[in-house]
């Protein structure tokens, strides 16, 4: 987290730069705070997913995380910092590395992720992850139905998959996880949506045998971006 | 009446800002000394002195920095007289580099005042003289071209008297300029619209709107309706980039709360010239209770046509006459075309009596027509058909005598273009999405037509095409697909006769303007109308032709402020 948190700094100082020139492309730099929660199911969970980029038009550099606390227990997260390049008008290629950590290990991966908007305005990201002769295959996608012009509906889905089992990472060969969601926000400002929803989340296969896992809950949180 | 500010330091201002909360309280007792909002400063003579600087303003309730024209916002009203030699001093009182850019005039390539291309810009507390002899009269515009201080300021009227008895009379005359007004910072808008190109967009589709149309049309025809607009990631409701969440409209400077008031006499005959200084805004303007006549568009006199309303681009200006009848107040109304608010000013017998807005019209949706597609057995909004007899006139090409020989142009397609026009026709009889059919007389293009003689009419030697491109989604613009850092200047030829034809390739209008020479726009067959600035409607096409008589480069780009960078291209005539 610290790493992070210090990769985050210098990346906001280097933007701030970005207000002096005014060409049509200038540097800029985001951060999203997509889900900041409490989910209430046994973990007691606080969870977060975040990204921020800074960069131009059609290249970028994107940093990921998203993992969970757990009341009584270590944190797990999965990040990935990787080069973004527009390759299509909704779709971005991007290459770079993972890094996952659980209670007991970590792991490093190679990435190659498509992102974009897929027709019906679904915001789409598949990602490809190599690493200790391991393939994985993380999936997800999310839909923003306006209840109002501020009142928010998201539901989400996302599903991870393996060629092979690791233990200590948790992960189980073939279908592993499939996480579903729906976030219930309202914008204050585009840049601040408190939420409610509700998550069901179940491992599949080998990862069932290592970690069994069905289990709906609530959560409430924060959607932040600046 | 001028007011020298140059001599303001950073301590001196940070005060103003105080004082100016004070004066923005009695808005309505603005006078002529007042330091900021004085919509009736008015300059006349040969010799002029101008001063950019920043100038705090309250024009929201909040207080905010302008930057401005001798401290005012709009800035002060230059009369010129035509066959003139003006000489204008201005000064940058800024810390950042400015400009001033004589929008529609004819002047040399050295006078036109944009960075990089004109001249090197004004540097900070340095002066540019500028020489212009006044070949052409009527009501133009002056603005910054440097950065993005035409949206926090730096603009004002030009009016250029003409040599020649006008062919039409008024007892009173009033510039009308219409802007858009933010206390954000631009800089801080074009971030966020690259964030988010729809941030401003609070009249999105809702999950109500699909159940209506599922009842009134059924599951399938609903779901079918909104098949391509899924599809293809676009949104029928991306009318406006930058909308009245954060725009307060402005009339001469005024808030629709303060008004700006025009006075009149029963019995006359008054002169409206109305100017587009907006940075992102579409007004459509109407006088309730009253007729307009069109007498003149981008200063140019035209066969007077009447109407009850007209959609006024960015930039582009038109002079209305109207004769009201009765002692009442006249609102002149001129709502953006997003509807998400609007500039509001009073014409009236008397100050105290002021008019009311009028309810603005009902959300424009934008049809399958304004992506470019077929329109035979469309199905199409509510009170968005066009009238299918003139639009089956107008559906073809202007019919030109003989072919005229296209110089193709390079062209890029990916991620730049989101759209592509399939079927894109000349619509010059629609007055555009949001004025289809709503019961008054909309001016369209196809009204325009020159008086004779103005216009050059020279058969053209050569068209290029100019596909207006962009990515909603990234926020990206350009032409051809290719955006202005990344593009070759264009290549017109002193001395010939060149047709322009737009193509539209993106969900919103775009101002078109050509500096250096004049844009006869063909409004029908054998009809041209003399304009500085173009609209070219959403997944349209149109046409115009310009007399390449003025060697040197030259700007030309959309005049949406917030695509400029990108939907740019430099003209070099040799």
């Amino acid at each position: 987290m610290k790493k992070l948190l210090n990769i985050t700094l210098i990346i906001l100082t280097l933007s701030a730069f970005s207000y002096a020139s005014m060409s049509d492309d200038p540097l800029f730099s985001k951060v999203t705070i997509d889900e900041l929660e409490y989910q209430d199911n046994d973990e007691q969970n606080i969870a977060w997913d975040s990204n921020l980029w800074i960069g131009y038009d059609l290249d970028k550099i994107y940093l990921y995380s998203e993992g969970e606390k757990p009341k009584n227990g270590t944190t797990e997260s999965e990040n990935q910092l990787v080069y973004s390049r527009a390759i299509a008008p909704y779709w971005d290629l991007q290459f770079g590395v993972g890094y996952d950590k659980t209670e007991e290990d970590s792991q490093t991966w190679g990435v190659v992720a498509l992102q974009g908007l897929a027709p019906y305005f679904f915001e789409t990201r598949g990602a490809l992850l190599f690493g200790n002769g391991n393939i994985g295959l993380r999936l997800e996608t999310e839909y923003e139905a306006l209840l109002t012009q501020k009142l928010i509906l998201s539901p989400s889905i996302s599903a991870d998959l393996y060629s092979k089992d690791n233990l200590s990472m948790g992960l189980g060969k073939g279908l592993s996880n499939i996480t579903a969601g729906a976030r219930l926000r309202y914008e204050i400002q585009r840049e601040f949506a408190p939420y409610v929803g509700l998550e069901w989340s179940k491992n599949f296969g080998n990862t069932a045998d290592i970690s069994p896992l069905d289990e709906g809950y609530a959560v409430a949180g924060l959607r932040v971006w600046f | 009446m001028l007011i020298n500010n140059s001599k303001i330091d950073r301590r001196t201002f940070v005060k103003g800002l105080v004082i100016s909360s004070l004066v923005a309280t009695s808005l309505l007792d603005a006078k002529e000394s007042t330091p900021i909002i004085d919509s009736s400063s008015h300059l006349y003579g040969t010799v002029f002195s101008l001063v950019i600087g920043k100038t705090a303003v309250n024009l929201t309730g909040t207080p905010a920095v302008a930057t401005t024209v001798n401290g005012q916002i709009s800035g002060p009203t230059l009369h010129f007289n035509e066959g003139d030699t003006v000489t204008i001093n201005v000064y940058n009182d800024l810390e950042v580099d400015s400009s001033i850019h004589w929008h529609g005039l004819i002047l040399p390539p050295a006078m036109d005042g944009v960075p990089e291309i004109s001249f090197e810009g004004i540097k900070p507390k340095e002066s540019f003289t500028y020489t212009i002899a006044l070949r052409q009269s009527g009501t133009y515009w002056y603005h910054s071209h440097s950065g993005f201080q035409e949206q926090s300021g730096v603009y004002g009227a030009i009016v250029i008297h003409p040599k020649e008895r006008e062919p039409f009379t008024y007892d009173r005359d009033y510039v009308v300029t219409l802007s858009d007004w933010s206390d954000e910072k631009p800089e801080s808008i074009y971030r966020k619209l690259k964030l988010m190109g729809d941030y401003y967009n609070f009249n999105q589709r809702t999950v109500g709107d699909f159940f209506s149309e599922v009842k009134e049309n059924g599951l399938v025809n609903a779901f079918n309706s909104r098949k391509m607009w899924n599809e293809m990631s676009m949104s029928d409701r991306d009318l406006s980039d930058v909308t009245g969440y954060t725009y307060t409209y402005l009339m001469n400077g005024n808030n629709p709360a303060t008004q700006f008031k025009a006075l009149f006499r029963r019995g006359e005959k008054i002169r409206l010239r109305f100017i587009n200084s907006s940075a992102m805004t579409f007004f459509d303007v109407r006088i309730p209770n009253l007729k307009m006549t069109i007498v003149s568009a981008d200063g140019n006199n035209v066969h007077p046509v009447m109407v009850d309303e007209f959609r006024i681009g960015v930039a582009e200006t038109y002079d209305v006459i109207v004769e009201p009848q009765n002692n009442e107040a006249y609102a002149i109304f001129a709502q953006s075309l997003d509807r998400s608010g609007y500039a509001l000013g009073s014409l009236t017998t008397n100050p105290a009596n002021l008019a009311t807005a009028p309810a603005m019209d009902a959300l424009p949706i934008l049809s399958h027509t304004d992506m470019g597609m077929k329109m035979g057995g469309m199905q199409m909004n509510k009170g968005d058909k066009m009238d299918m007899q003139s639009d089956k006139k107008m559906a073809k090409n202007i019919p030109m005598k003989k072919k005229i020989p296209i110089t193709p142009l390079p062209e890029a397609r990916g991620v730049q273009t989101t759209m592509r026009a399939m079927n894109p026709q000349y619509r010059l009889n629609d007055p555009g999405v949001g004025l289809r059919n709503n019961g008054r007389k909309v001016l369209s293009y196809a009204d325009l037509k020159s008086l004779d003689g103005v216009v050059d009419t020279t058969y053209p030697d050569r068209e290029i095409i100019l596909r207006l491109t962009g990515n909603m989604e990234r926020y990206m613009w350009s032409i051809n697909g290719i955006k202005y850092s990344d593009a070759e200047p264009l290549q017109f030829h002193y001395g010939e006769r060149l047709r322009i034809t737009y193509i539209n390739d993106t969900m919103m209008n775009h101002p078109m303007h050509l500096h250096g020479m004049w844009s006869d726009l063909e409004t029908g067959e054998n009809q041209l109308v003399r304009k500085h600035t173009v609209i070219v409607q959403p997944g349209s096409k149109i046409s115009m032709q310009v007399t390449v008589d003025a060697k040197g480069e030259w700007a030309y780009h959309c005049h949406l402020l917030y695509h400029m960078g990108g939907m740019f291209r430099k003209v070099v005539v040799s």
